[in-house]
């Protein structure tokens, strides 16, 4: 069968009234989460990772879909009528979009994220649908060298590119390593940092950890951060758009899917690079130039846009190579392993219409949320007034539910409370959690891929560099590595200049 | 002497507001406004930001009234204004009350019934026009 056929496949699976059901549940969900600061997809993801349990693989993956795609949707509400970005990655919808909002334009900024998001969706999902098979096709034919140094070129990018220190992001880094690390060594059976406890021999529960350090983790710390002078809210109606706007944002729109995607399907993509650049391109080439920074609906539309196609971009990684590089898809990662299903190349061979299901899934929770959104908004809107005590105390009882469902062992609650903590230390001292997570997950796998590598090289490490892709992923990790560095030695670059603006507005509004 | 008024920014607030400026007319004491929040939530729609702040000073003001206006953060609402209550100076009490469903007097408690129930001072409780 054609890909084309296995998507209509995928469509006809996907769209059972059941399936369906979970889709709606999964979009509403998302865009509650993604709406609230601090509670994002991936954690929710995380706590719902029990359901996987006694749910169907295909109604489990629609939920998650709808949830990853919904979070995007709702972190742009925030932004726009909060000037508190729901995510990192709306962090830029905020500059414009606050500022339309307050200039009494708040429901065409709405609108413009709304649809931008949708088409951005759409087209990112049909470059998915694209490119994923024939990249998973051409991994299957790479031998453990290759692929060893394509899981390094992740760890590396997500832990040196992605955030603003490469010290905290290796930090953050090996303690995920030394977490995967924990368990039976599946060579020679000698059990390593299990501290005698039998229990931990078949290493830590990822679903444990995944909950601790998204759920319980943020949890501790808003909880430490709980009293604060409530934000200004901008009344809003149901969003719309007049001509002139369409007019503005349609050519927006498809600059930051061409931005966003390739960005996103990269290792060390992310949704900030994409969103920026989106943002700086819309500013030099708008012919209203002296409405950027007084709410331009061209800086909303493009970062939007960016942000969506990115979220759909990172599916590529994850769905042909098995390689997580964001949280949310880190997260969804450990439910194909809660499942039994081995996430990697072989997933478009071996589970063809679960991954269709999941694509076609991708395109039904995108026109639903476009559906829910428009007419939602002021009802989002209204999900800010939630005192967080509620909403922490239900998280928490979530979380304990969800990593005593792993295993019913009294252990994981120890190992919850513990991860937890760690994960209040991270947000303490500023360490990212993902390339944690993306450690815990990848650690293994580059240890089996690593042994196997020497084990057919006779223990010779001239045996890394056997394959041509192996040579070429590690000449682009050099230069990942090193482009900062010549960056630094370039003329103050334009980022900087954003990035000090953002931060005088962010110490304005503390003190107002 | 002093009267303080319980505000927040809706019409029962600004209904409290003008009784509590007309009492302290009457009397011939100062005004006391206290807007708090208890800050658990990203927006509280009864807490008046800065906008609205401006409006009130305003309006206290023009009406020639010694006034002080707090706006404490962090606090439970009810208990906040009986420690102000507490003080020997407070003479009176003015808040603005609405109708509450049971289930959300259960679920969310009401701060008009536990400050008329628990306040040792005279309570004014008044309603904006219409309702």
């Amino acid at each position: 069968m054609n890909n084309l056929d296995w998507l209509l496949q995928g469509f006809e699976q996907a769209a059972t009234p059941m399936n369906l059901l979970y889709a709606v549940i999964g979009v509403l969900l998302g865009t509650a989460v993604g709406v609230l600061p601090g509670i994002g997809p991936a954690m929710t993801v995380a706590l719902l990772l029990p359901i996987t349990y006694n749910v169907s693989p295909s109604a489990a993956f629609i939920m998650f879909a709808g949830i990853f795609y919904g979070g995007m949707y709702g972190g742009s509400t925030t932004s726009i009528l909060l000037n508190t970005p729901g995510e990192s990655s709306s962090v830029i919808t905020a500059i414009e979009g606050n500022k339309m909002a307050k200039a009494g334009r708040a429901a065409q900024a709405l609108a413009t994220a709304a649809i931008g998001s949708f088409v951005a969706g759409a087209i990112g999902t049909a470059l998915l649908a694209a490119f994923a098979p024939p990249i998973s096709r051409f991994a299957v034919t790479l031998g453990a060298p290759s692929y060893l140094a394509i899981m390094l070129f992740a760890l590396v990018a997500v832990t040196a590119v992605l955030g603003a220190s490469k010290l905290r992001g290796a930090i953050s880094l090996f303690l995920g390593l030394a977490i995967g690390v924990v368990g039976i060594d599946f060579l020679t059976g000698q059990p390593r940092a299990t501290f005698g406890i039998p229990q931990l021999s078949d290493g830590i529960d990822i679903v444990v950890i995944a909950v601790a350090i998204f759920a319980l983790g943020e949890a501790l710390w808003v909880a430490a951060h709980l009293r604060r002078r409530p934000a200004d809210v901008i009344p809003v109606g149901r969003p719309w758009m007049g001509r002139d706007d369409w007019r503005r944002s349609w050519k927006p729109w498809l600059r930051g899917t061409a931005f966003g995607f390739p960005f996103g399907a990269l290792p060390a993509g992310g949704a900030e690079l994409p969103t920026f650049l989106s943002y700086i391109t819309e500013k030099r080439l708008s012919k209203h130039k002296e409405e950027f920074g007084r709410g331009a609906i061209e800086g909303v539309a493009g970062p939007e846009a960016a942000n969506n196609a990115s979220a759909a971009g990172t599916l590529v990684p994850m769905l042909s190579l098995g390689l997580p590089t964001n949280a949310t898809a880190a997260v969804m990662l450990t439910a194909f392993v809660s499942y039994g299903i081995q996430p990697g190349p072989t997933l478009f061979e071996k589970e063809p219409l679960l991954i269709w299901t999941l694509i076609a899934s991708l395109f039904i929770g995108n026109l639903l949320l476009l559906v829910l959104n428009l007419p939602l908004a002021p009802l989002w809107a209204k999900l800010l007034r939630t005192p967080r005590p509620y909403l922490y105390a239900g998280i928490l009882f979530f979380a304990t539910l969800g990593a005593l469902a792993v295993n019913v062992q009294a252990l994981d609650l120890a190992l919850l409370l513990v991860f937890g903590l760690l994960g209040l230390m991270m947000r303490r001292f500023g360490l990212p959690v993902l390339p944690l997570i993306i450690g815990v997950i990848l650690g293994p796998r580059i240890e089996r891929q690593l042994r196997q590598a020497l084990q057919l090289a006779d223990g010779n490490w001239g045996g890394l560099f056997t394959e041509p892709v192996a040579i070429v992923v590690y000449v682009l990790m050099a230069i990942l590595l090193l482009m900062p560095l010549l960056l630094k030695l370039m003329h103050r670059s334009e980022e900087s200049l954003l990035v000090v603006e953002d931060d005088r507005d962010q110490v304005e509004k503390a003190q107002a | 002497m002093t009267i303080v008024v319980g505000y927040s920014a809706d019409p029962f607030g600004r209904a409290a507001l003008e009784h509590g400026i007309a009492e302290a007319k009457l009397r011939g004491t100062t005004l006391r406004v206290i807007n708090a929040t208890p800050g658990d939530a990203y927006v509280d729609a009864g807490f008046a930001q800065t906008g609205e702040v401006h409006d009130i000073e305003e309006r206290l003001t023009s009406c020639g009234v010694e006034f002080e206006l707090i706006q404490p953060v962090g606090v439970d609402t009810a208990k906040e204004l009986l420690k102000v209550m507490d003080d020997d100076a407070a003479e009176l009490l003015v808040i603005g009350i609405r109708h509450r469903s049971p289930v959300g007097k259960l679920l969310l408690g009401s701060v008009s019934q536990q400050l008329l129930l628990e306040c040792p001072k005279p309570v004014l409780a008044v309603k904006p026009d219409g309702f």
